[in-house]
């Protein structure tokens, strides 16, 4: 099982690969670790002409603390990320979804950018980088711009990537001192996408909720930011009523397709289950 | 297409090479240079029979392009004895605490354990399973590979204070 043929790129820097992607068109695809892409190609289901890869670009590599926001260039990958006394210290959620994906050896090659460039909805990164309200920093031939995390997905594989632009960082703000956190996946096996998960991020000030966010991820057709939900938790206590009305309006917002992780009911309601407990573990690690 | 040309370092050999872009380092490292030590397996990237050693990192070679090893230092399975074919310590406890029956997964099992042992000399049994849970044996339970890796760790260690001393 081999991928069909093309032309392989190894551009230099982020302006030849940009260059490269406009002039070949849609043709060309951007690979980074290549995790996702290259089964896609093994199976003759992306069929490209030219392959332009980033592996060259120092410029998209490593991890910034830029006061306040991490910058994480797109070609860092997961082991790396799992490494970084800076991710540990600032934002340990990232490290803790980090270990949820794949296995070992997928994990030293797939990056951050390809995770959440690539719209996969079963993809862990895209909810988490919601819940942190994350930008992506997109880059064309004529610029930069940057965009949401929560604004990104549009559908399945579907993303606000125009053609000819690559994701080249990835900027988290840092959550406060003392926040709570918590990524509770639910997945059949190791190594498995999940089938239903939840990412929780929160703040307490004199026992009761002083800030909340909430994404899910797999299930629906794009990572799911939970507006109402988050919104239900502050000013409460985290007491039963609070975490009930929050796991009531975060499903509401699913529609995971009926599919081998389980039918639709099941995964809705998993998802409920992965995100109280999320809030129950976010709630016992953060302080005041 | 045209190929492109490649540089890379394989058991500590200088490789240079001609290579489609599509090759697969598999089927490079398999087919090109006859090293059939590691196995094509699932070759979705799940089994880790595939598994080598690049430039510090356990990969499946069956999910790598042969042109992205440009560069890189490749260590396989052939690479792991001493030349006078003494067995490394894994290989050796593999052997010792029965780590196979039928084989075919050894390989990319003792490369991983490789990297998982230079990232962490003294892992706990909870480490060793999730060090190496990319790799699927279908036959021993895994209680014995455990057994092997954790075998292999004492005498690395050993060897190591030995030499300290």
């Amino acid at each position: 099982m081999i991928p069909g043929s093309f032309s392989y790129h190894s551009p230099a820097t982020v302006e030849e690969a940009v260059g490269l992607l406009a002039e070949l068109g849609d043709d060309a695809r951007p690979l980074a670790g290549g995790h996702s892409l290259l089964p896609m190609m093994k199976l003759r289901l992306a069929p490209l002409e030219h392959l332009v890869d980033l592996r060259k670009i120092d410029a998209l590599k490593g991890i910034k603390d830029e006061g306040g926001t991490l910058v994480i260039g797109a070609m860092t990958t997961q082991a790396e990320l799992l490494a970084s006394d800076v991710i540990a210290g600032q934002c340990p959620i990232i490290q803790e979804t980090a270990a949820l994906i794949a296995d070992p050896q997928v994990r030293y090659v797939g990056t951050l950018g390809g995770n959440v460039a690539n719209g996969d909805p079963a993809n862990d990164m895209p909810g988490l980088m919601q819940c942190l309200d994350a930008s992506y920093q997109l880059t064309g031939k004529g610029g930069s711009r940057e965009v949401k995390a929560r604004d990104f997905y549009e559908g399945a594989f579907f993303t606000a990537l125009q053609e000819g632009e690559i994701l080249t960082a990835v900027k988290v703000p840092v959550p406060p001192a003392g926040h709570g956190y918590a990524y509770e996946k639910l997945k059949r096996k190791i190594g498995d996408y999940a089938t239903a998960a939840a990412a929780v991020v929160l703040t307490l000030a004199g026992g009761s909720c002083k800030s909340a966010s909430i994404a899910l991820t797999n299930v629906g057709e794009t990572p799911l930011y939970a507006a109402e939900a988050s919104a239900a938790l502050v000013g409460s206590s985290l007491d039963k009523a609070a975490v009930d009305q929050a796991v009531s309006l975060a499903g509401a917002i699913t529609a995971p397709a009926s599919a081998g992780r389980g039918p639709t009911h099941y995964r809705t309601k998993m998802a409920g289950v992965m995100l109280r407990r999320a809030i129950q573990r976010a709630h016992e690690r953060a302080a005041g | 297409m045209a190929k492109t040309q490649i540089t890379l370092t394989i058991n500590g050999q200088q490789v240079e090479a001609l290579v489609e872009p599509r090759t697969l380092l598999i089927h490079f490292l398999r087919e090109q240079q006859l090293l059939t030590g590691a196995h094509i397996g699932c070759e979705t990237t799940h089994c880790g029979a595939c598994t080598v050693d690049m430039n510090g990192k356990s990969v499946k070679s069956c999910t790598v392009l042969a042109v992205q090893a440009d560069g890189s230092d490749v260590t396989t399975i052939e690479g792991m004895a001493a030349p006078d074919g003494t067995l490394h310590a894994l290989q050796e406890g593999f052997s010792e605490m029965h780590g196979l029956q039928c084989g075919f997964c050894t390989p990319g099992m003792i490369m991983r354990a490789h990297r998982l042992l230079q990232e962490n000399p003294n892992p706990s049994d909870a480490e060793i399973r999730m060090g190496i849970s990319g790799n699927i044996c279908r036959c021993t339970g895994y209680q014995n590979i455990v057994k092997a890796i954790r075998y292999a760790a004492e005498k690395m260690n050993a060897a190591t204070k030995e030499a300290a001393e």
